[in-house]
């Protein structure tokens, strides 16, 4: 997008001295949500409780989820802004099963698939075609939900089962929500994916040089379409959780989730063209998301003024390396 | 009339008179010219909005935050009409320009200063400018009945047969057609987006070209948040959510590329039209609304597949026989 771009390089796992994990990206990332959550603390005396703390995770499980496999694709130098309404279409079609009497097993099966099915499309119609993903995606959501709309027009689904509810509702232990555990198993199998497989080799290559990645062997295409395949399943998953949550589906259901699911990732130290990035900035860049708004919140800022806290932070964070990198130029010249 | 077809103009105004076509075999009234002319009324703002966002698309930007400019701006109007009702129309436009003006400069400094990719940059500007406007407002509405006559009046008054509103429109197409064609301000925007680097050599300053994209995308955001304002005379924090994503949209199908240094005046206004004319359509054909989603996304998706057959690099070509074998 910019007429320079940024320097890409493959980070490399065998050099990695301290100082490098010091001033690393995810440490600025540790020391901001820290700085979050002391400031949360002193500032409510409702924060530092265990039961509010677990609440806290539910506003932004659903997103993050989605965040890890849109981290790989926006690594592998796409993107995908139907994730949300992949989530729409998911839950829709979810709510339709109900109605003609279908189980929880079924439920999930239906989200997982047609995430998976909306995802496989996207990447089809990206690595066949050899279509620019932004535009695509934007056209691909525009469809999803508007059969969405079609579908449902201005009613609602309700009537899930009991069961169901568990999945947005429940708890695997304590204060521990069913959510932010599939949150934490979900990162840790993308981390070891993006970050011990030679899959996650492929796609730091394709991100970085995809002409090189091509000529050294790397199947280009079928990675790239395999990653749109992940971010529609997570997008499926997403749709079980927020379904499962609310209990009821409406066409306008996760609208706008796009956006924040990509300041997400871009938060979380990925560079936006591609190339560069890590699963442990995304998860913790995920809690720093969470903290902001959970913490506003309480203190009774309504939510379209958090969303200037979420939009400054995600401008401060990407400009203050650029500028503190460039002072240490100047100084050093 | 081979040659002609080579443009995407003439594909589109060929689909948009099939698509009037159709209509008007069951509903004649359709295609007669004061309900076209009613449509392109209805379609002003959107073709306005898809100029602006085409400048800065040419420059290989994007800009995500036009739509919540637009509501910031109009807000700032609405409230000064509210509460002052005495300042002049014309004074509001230039306020309205100028507020946008200022939104378009800080996406712009922050792409060319920084070296931000544009769309990190609008993405969070797009969340804190509608951010401002619930500020600013503090959640309130101002409605219709805080208008003044002439702040809801000035866009419908009928000049030569057609509103103000449609003379807008079609002075800022001749504008932006004389700006890209004629000046080297429009040659610039186009180096700089073909190849960035070329355009250096050539002089071109393509940071800044790349900035002053922004302030006209900021400029025509601003104009639309009045038009808007008054047209549907309500401001609120919602108006225009999501909008921007359909901006880009009637750029898409009017064959701006993304990659940037492609894309003309016809085509993106072509482009609006379509979706102006599918909107329009489907009440009178007796389609629910709710298709009308879904019909526009089919035709993005439509018009990127036809964009990538004219657009295919040649060094593309050969990693594409690599793929193959």
């Amino acid at each position: 997008m910019s007429d320079t771009p940024t320097p890409r390089r493959i980070p490399d796992r065998l050099d990695k001295p301290l100082k490098s994990a010091v001033f690393s990206w995810e440490a600025l990332l540790v020391v901001v949500a820290v700085a979050i959550f002391i400031a949360n603390s002193l500032a409510s005396p409702y924060f530092l409780d265990p039961w509010s703390l677990s609440d806290l995770t539910f506003n932004f499980t659903e997103k993050a989820i989605v965040a890890l496999a849109m981290a790989l694709l926006i690594i592998a130098g796409e993107i995908d802004l139907s994730v949300a309404a992949i989530i729409a279409l998911a839950s829709t079609l979810m709510g339709m099963a109900v109605q003609v009497g279908v189980g929880t097993p079924g439920l999930v099966l239906i989200g997982i698939a047609v995430g998976l099915a909306c995802g496989a499309f996207n990447g089809l119609l990206v690595t066949r075609l050899g279509l620019p993903s932004i535009v695509v995606t934007i056209g691909t959501m525009t469809l999803y939900r508007g059969i969405a709309f079609i579908i449902l027009g201005d009613q609602a689904y309700k009537g899930y089962p009991s069961s169901f509810a568990f999945f947005g509702q429940g708890y695997v232990w304590w204060v521990v929500s069913f959510e932010v555990t599939l949150f934490l198993v979900a990162a840790a199998i993308y981390w070891a994916l993006l970050h011990r497989t030679s899959f996650g080799r492929r796609i730091f290559a394709i991100g970085n040089n995809p002409v090189a990645a091509q000529f050294s062997g790397v199947r280009v295409g079928r990675t790239k379409f395999i990653l749109f395949c992940l971010t529609g399943l997570m997008s499926g998953v997403a749709a079980i959780l927020i379904t499962s949550r609310l209990g009821s589906t409406r066409p306008s259901i996760a609208q706008g989730y796009e956006l924040e699911i990509i300041t997400m990732v871009v938060l979380g130290g990925v560079n936006i063209l591609g190339g560069a990035g890590s699963i442990p900035g995304v998860v913790i860049a995920a809690f720093i998301m969470g903290l902001v708004t959970f913490g506003l919140g309480l203190l009774n800022v309504p939510g379209i003024v958090m969303s200037i806290f979420v939009g400054l932070l995600l401008i401060v964070v990407i400009a203050l390396p650029i500028v503190w990198r460039r002072l240490r130029r100047e100084k050093l010249a | 009339m081979k040659n002609l077809f080579k443009y995407r103009e003439a594909w589109l105004l060929l689909a948009i008179a099939v698509v009037v076509g159709l209509i008007s075999t069951r509903f004649p009234a359709f295609a007669r010219p004061d309900n076209l002319a009613q449509v392109f009324n209805d379609t002003s703002i959107l073709m306005i909005l898809a100029l602006g966002q085409m400048v800065v698309i040419l420059t290989r930007g994007i800009d995500l935050s036009m739509a919540a400019n637009l509501c910031f701006t109009g807000m700032v109007v609405a409230m000064l009409n509210a509460a002052y009702p005495g300042i002049p129309i014309p004074l509001l436009i230039v306020i309205a320009l100028a507020v946008g003006l200022v939104l378009g400069a800080i996406n712009g400094l922050l792409v060319w200063r920084l070296d931000i990719p544009s769309i990190v940059v609008t993405l969070g500007t797009l969340t804190i400018y509608r951010g401002a406007t619930f500020v600013l407002s503090g959640g309130a509405w101002v409605n219709a009945d805080q208008m003044s006559p002439a702040f809801i009046g000035f866009q419908r008054a009928v000049v030569a047969g057609i509103p103000v509103l449609s003379w807008v429109a079609i002075g800022v197409i001749a504008l932006f057609f004389v700006l890209m064609t004629r000046t080297a301000l429009g040659r610039s925007i186009y180096a700089a987006g073909v190849n960035p680097t070329a355009a250096v050599y050539a002089g071109i300053n393509v940071g800044r070209t790349q900035f002053v994209a922004f302030c006209i995308s900021g400029m025509i955001s601003g104009l639309c948040g009045y038009l808007w304002i008054s047209r549907y005379v309500i401001a609120s924090v919602e108006v225009a959510n999501g909008y921007e994503l359909n901006i880009i949209a009637a750029c898409v199908i009017g064959g701006v590329s993304i990659a940037g240094g492609i894309g003309s005046v016809g085509g993106a206004v072509l482009g609006a039209l379509f979706l102006g004319i599918i909107s329009n359509a489907l009440p009178v054909i007796n389609i629910s609304p709710f298709w009308q989603m879904a019909i526009s996304g089919s035709a993005i998706i439509l018009a990127v597949v036809l964009n990538a057959r004219g657009e295919r690099r040649q060094g593309r070509i050969i990693l594409k026989k690599a793929e193959a074998r």
